[in-house]
């Protein structure tokens, strides 16, 4: 472990109860302090901007180039809410011979598919009989621009 | 008229272990206990076979390798996880909840009238499985034992609808010919010796035990078999505990994964454990002001010389320092080891537990607890994993350690251990 990420935990309080950012009302001015100050509006929770349904919340680890076209990158972190219908053309994580795949969902015509982003993949088309067992909806990609 | 509902999960370790792993999807699973010694939990496929809880994984190797039985380590910090968000989902569908275990709660629906209820509970059935991937059961009536004894109708499909049962639906008629088909042993708080002693008594089913005097009961068995009949007959007895109470004594003990017989991996052992009560201590933010430490040899290895002892020793001033309790769960651990037996399990026990916000500090403390020190470890700690930052005493290589060699990932509760996607 560097001594930067001990660091960088220290700062985080423990079991991390949710990170308020105070949200000024008023752009910022070196000097004297402005009587608006006293109008902090609210705070800023990324949770609560990402995750509306907290139990229903997962995250998984995105592999691979198939979504790349989503702008899903490999490595990326995905948001997964169970509670949410997988509806034609949501991207979903789907069980295909048993593991986890993320891909589009494609529901139209009594057909269904999953189709891969990225024209090096070919769609999963479901055999008569075979079902699909979606395991999530994906809502959100998280992208890291520096590690 | 309060009704009261149980939920729980089905076989809940190995469905929490399904929802990350869909392999397991019909695939006889057993997850088994500390030290991968017994089942813990059993996949329907697994009971099946007969394999039955607490059966030791030794003894079913042969039937794993002929029927393919997949063994699993058990991975609390999962299922923990999985737990908290079951019970948060069900809180919602009621205005009073108790959390009973990791996997039931209570459910209280004082003043709810006459809402389907057989709806409501397959709302709640879909809600859980689709949000957490966990299957539930559902059993309503009027009193927390009937509420139990419906859950298991539920489970067991005795009234027809799949996973949910309403007791509070069925006329007299019906329950009599339900209870006479439920063998005694399955009401709550009746366990297999009292089981066999009713059923010597002709008490073989729910409904002989219904209509057995109580009175008689209570004077030949005792005053709780007294208010489960009451219970049986729709007298609610037992009202929901809703706020669980803070712990009156902290327990960390675990069996080693070896024998021990030194006192040096003893005291890791030791120190470790008390990390953890520590840790847990000042999270429900309370100071112990007793320390008892206990080992013991193998019971059950015969063969081997026994030896088991327990001493405790008061704190001169209430503490929740990891670095002064693991100062005197050594110096207890000193007084009662004797060289010269194979150690397998040792145990620390905080008690006279207060609150630290009541406290009063004593006039001549001197060696107040390193409250700062205390709150970076458990910072650092609820980042990286128990354990990342620890007193020197608990050791580098923890020999002793538990086995758990077929866990799981922390799934969701680890940054590093999140599932993939292709």
């Amino acid at each position: 472990m560097s001594l930067l990420s001990l660091f960088s935990a220290l700062s985080r309080p423990a079991n991390s109860p949710p990170l308020r950012l105070p949200l000024f009302a008023h752009p910022v001015r070196a000097g004297f302090p402005s009587p608006a100050d006293d109008y902090v509006c609210d705070t800023l929770d990324l949770n609560e901007h990402l995750i509306p349904h907290r139990e229903a919340t997962f995250f998984v680890r995105a592999k691979g180039l198939s979504m790349i076209g989503a702008g899903i990158q490999d490595g990326d972190l995905l948001i997964i809410d169970r509670s949410l219908n997988p509806v034609h053309r949501a991207i979903v994580i789907a069980v295909i011979d048993g593991e986890f795949t993320v891909k589009r969902l494609y529901k139209r015509g009594g057909k269904i598919r999953l189709l891969a982003e990225n024209p090096d993949f070919s769609p999963i088309d479901l055999q008569e009989g075979q079902e699909l067992q979606v395991w999530g909806v994906v809502t959100s990609v998280i992208h890291r621009l520096r590690p | 008229m309060s009704v009261f509902a149980l939920v729980d999960g089905n076989n809940f370790y190995v469905s929490c272990e399904r929802v990350f792993n869909p392999k397991l999807e019909g695939r006889p699973v057993v997850v088994l206990s500390n030290n991968d010694g017994c089942a813990v939990a059993r996949s329907a496929e697994v009971k099946a076979l007969g394999v039955k809880m607490g059966m030791p994984w030794f003894k079913m190797q042969d039937l794993a390798r002929r029927h393919g039985i997949v063994a699993l380590s058990s991975n609390y910090e999962l299922y923990a996880d999985l737990s908290s968000r079951m019970m948060s989902i069900l809180g919602r569908y009621a205005p009073e909840q108790e959390i009973y275990s990791i996997d039931e709660c209570f459910l209280g629906f004082d003043g709810f009238q006459r809402y389907d209820l057989m709806t409501y509970g397959h709302d709640m059935r879909q809600t859980v499985r689709q949000w957490v991937g966990i299957p539930v059961c559902v059993g309503f009536a009027t009193t927390k034992t009937l509420a139990k004894l419906a859950n298991h109708c539920a489970k067991k499909g005795l009234t027809g609808a799949e996973g949910v049962c309403d007791f509070t639906r069925l006329n007299e008629q019906e329950i009599q010919e339900l209870f006479t088909r439920i063998p005694v042993g399955e009401v709550w708080g009746v366990g297999r010796k009292l089981a066999e002693r009713l059923e010597e008594r002709g008490i073989a089913h729910v409904d002989a035990l219904r209509r057995s005097d109580a009175k008689v009961l209570r004077r030949e068995f005792s005053v709780v078999l007294e208010r489960t009949v009451a219970e049986l007959n729709g007298v609610s007895c037992l009202g929901l505990d809703e706020i669980a109470p803070n712990k009156q004594q902290i327990m960390s003990s675990r069996s080693f994964g070896k024998y021990l017989h030194d006192l040096e991996p003893l005291e890791q052992a030791v120190a470790s454990y008390m990390a953890i009560a520590a840790e847990k201590l000042r999270r429900q933010q309370s100071k112990a002001g007793l320390v008892q430490v206990y080992v013991r040899t193998n019971p059950f290895a015969e063969h081997l010389p026994q030896y088991q002892q327990g001493l405790s020793a008061p704190l001169p001033e209430p503490s929740d320092d990891t670095l002064r309790l693991i100062k005197v769960a050594r110096w207890l651990l000193k007084k009662i080891y004797r060289p010269g037996y194979a150690y397998q399990k040792a145990g620390v026990v905080l008690m006279d537990l207060q609150e630290t916000a009541s406290l009063q500090r004593s006039l001549f403390a001197h060696n107040p607890d390193n409250e700062r020190l205390m709150e970076v470890m458990d910072r650092v700690n609820a980042v990286w994993g128990r354990g990342t930052l620890r007193c020197a005493t608990e050791g580098l290589q923890k020999e002793w350690s538990m086995k758990r060699e077929k866990k799981s990932p922390n799934f969701t509760t680890r940054w590093d251990e999140l599932p993939e996607a292709y």
